[in-house]
């Protein structure tokens, strides 16, 4: 078996190109943005803080679906785990790149006297950002970031180290399957603390402090969790043609399409139940945030988004020989991560830009820099162990695996 | 609705029905049906069934949900009796969605199971042949139908070399009837 993936020339240069695009696009901003007037610095910082938590939140998502595939002693997975492992393993990459982001957000970037994207830095004598104090502060800012992001790091870093050393355990150990096991749930208790309720809030909600929704993080983790599966996708589907991952067959292909159609539907599921809420109840604090994004400047991405992100992946989808197809998963897989990349982008730019909104060259190369750093890495972590999980117990299991 | 000759064959392993299952194909036999205790995964595939068009009638049943929906909600809210609730507008598409949602899930639940049991012949109170009592229980039983084209005893022993335990000859009913197992059915067993 062709288990060994020798990163191909081609995948190298392309990664290689986009990351120059990335890089030649944040000189160029840092040249005429930063120098710019107070919309154009708020752009670039705005864009780059978008661009590196889609990124962090689409790769711990591989993590997540480790987790919850060992948690339920799902076979099925393993054909082609290296691939969800190897992204995982990357999640501190994008981590400290948002991290740095923030923390430079947060101390440094000051307009007048104010911080233009976390209004909370700087709450003057605002009765709602006082009250909010005690969670929208620096101080805990910086500790929950860097608590977050290191718990997920450690764990995208732990289940791939975990399933490379059962590797060279002996025949049908299960020690090393049950200490994953119970790391998934111990994950999994993180991750719902984190990534489903309070890192959101803090991260994303808080560029618009005066609004909230409790559902925010349960949105934003549906957006995170049907691109991250998209993105496992899309790696498998590029290792297929590329002769590797012989254990994949159409089954397995058929299931990732399967939680893509799923998720796609619990993403509108989510996205409607937090409007509707905030429709019916037409608190003016509420609604602030819907009358910006449906019937202001923003009612082109709002409506773009939940075509390209419910409608197209619903009718597409819905049949069985378009998800056990390879041209449409994957041409959906990649609408899916443009889509929720662009869900992104309305929850955050409303708040710092309001009108002054732009979709130009400034965020489709910083975009173009975030997936070549994405490709570079996941195909070098890809590169470093065998692509066959040799030796798990579960081989078999997905191996016979009909979906 | 016919009354039809058989031969049956029982098999206590998947592991001898999946062959024999090939040869009775292979052969150009008649294959009826077969009746197995549980769920067996390939065993469509392995009879030449192909993918079941069920999910189409189920699209069709959802749309029929969604438009039934949006249509009455829409001619109550809209035009025979329209209410202010709380200054929204009569015709309120969020608000309405819920519901949409709910009759698109339900008709197509409903029409979906009301179809299958169609194609499957299955409906309280209605009767199918049961070839042999243990096909409930621990045997694999399959049903050769036979015409004048072939010739009985050929069949049987046909399917007594697949390795099946037990074989059948019966006259029965090849499809559902409504009425009682013990007054109306018109069912012989010729020869075991």
């Amino acid at each position: 078996m062709n288990e060994r993936f020798e990163i191909p020339g081609s995948l190298k240069r392309t990664s290689m190109i986009l990351l120059g695009i990335g890089i030649v696009t944040l000189v160029l901003g840092i040249a005429l943005l930063l120098g710019g007037d107070s919309y154009d610095k708020t752009r670039f910082w705005a864009v780059l803080l978008h661009n590196s938590v889609f990124f962090t939140l689409i790769t711990t998502a591989s993590v997540f679906i480790q987790a919850a595939s060992s948690l339920a002693q799902g076979g099925w997975i393993v054909a082609y785990r290296r691939v969800p492992e190897a992204i995982g393993a990357n999640v501190w990459l994008f981590g400290l790149i948002a991290a740095i982001v923030m923390f430079l957000i947060v101390f440094v970037f000051r307009i007048d006297g104010k911080n233009p994207i976390y209004e909370w830095v700087t709450p003057g004598n605002d009765a709602a950002l006082m009250h909010k104090k005690p969670f929208l502060n620096p101080g805990m800012f910086v500790g929950l970031t860097l608590v977050t992001v290191g718990l997920w790091a450690f764990f995208g870093w732990k289940f791939r180290a975990l399933s490379i050393a059962q590797e060279s355990a002996p025949k049908n150990n299960a020690k090393i399957y049950w200490t994953f096991f119970r790391l998934s749930g111990v994950f999994l208790l993180i991750y719902a603390l984190t990534q489903m309720s309070t890192t959101p809030w803090m991260w994303i909600m808080s560029v618009q402090p005066h609004w909230y929704s409790t559902m925010f993080s349960w949105y934003t983790w549906a957006s995170a969790f049907v691109s991250g599966m998209s993105l496992i996708l899309l790696w498998v589907v590029y290792l297929k043609n590329q002769g590797k991952l012989e254990l994949v067959t159409k089954e397995h292909i058929h299931d990732l399409g399967k939680f893509m159609f799923a998720f796609t539907i619990f993403w509108t599921y989510v996205w409607f139940c937090q409007y509707m809420l905030i429709w019916y109840a037409n608190i003016p604090e509420e609604t602030v945030a819907f009358k910006l994004r449906q019937q202001g400047p923003y009612s082109i991405i709002f409506y773009a988004n939940f075509i390209i992100n419910f409608i197209m992946p619903f009718l597409i989808l819905m049949a069985r020989p378009s998800k056990r197809n390879y041209f449409t998963v994957t041409f959906i897989a990649m609408l899916i991560i443009f889509g929720h990349w662009l869900d992104f982008y309305q929850m955050i730019m409303p708040g710092p830009l309001g009108e002054h909104w732009h979709l130009g060259w400034f965020e489709m190369g910083i975009f173009a820099g975030f997936v070549g750093i994405l490709i570079f890495s996941v195909s070098r972590t890809l590169a470093s162990a065998s692509l066959v999980a040799q030796n798990n117990i579960l081989l078999k299991e997905t191996i016979i695996h009909i979906s | 609705m016919a009354i039809k000759k058989f031969a049956v064959a029982c098999y206590d392993d998947e592991a001898v029905l999946f062959p024999a299952v090939a040869k009775v194909r292979h052969s150009g036999y008649k294959l009826h049906d077969i009746y197995t205790p549980f769920a067996v995964h390939g065993l469509d595939n392995a009879m030449g069934h192909k993918e079941s068009d069920l999910h189409i009638a189920g699209f069709i049943f959802g749309l029929c949900g969604t438009s039934t929906a949006v249509g009455f909600i829409s001619w109550i809210l809209t035009g025979d009796w329209p209410i202010n609730f709380g200054g929204k507008p009569h015709f309120a598409l969020p608000a309405w969605i819920p519901i949409t949602f709910e009759l698109t899930v339900l008709f197509a639940a409903v029409g979906m199971t009301m179809t299958f049991c169609y194609l499957n012949q299955i409906m309280p109170g209605v009767k199918k042949h049961v070839f042999h009592p243990r096909q409930s229980d621990d045997y694999f039983v399959m049903a050769v139908e036979l015409n004048e084209h072939v010739n009985e005893n050929d069949v049987v022993n046909f399917l007594k070399e697949t390795g099946a335990k037990e074989t059948s000859v019966q006259i029965a009913e090849d499809s559902w009837w409504y009425g009682r197992f013990d007054k109306t059915e018109p069912y012989q067993l010729l020869g075991q």
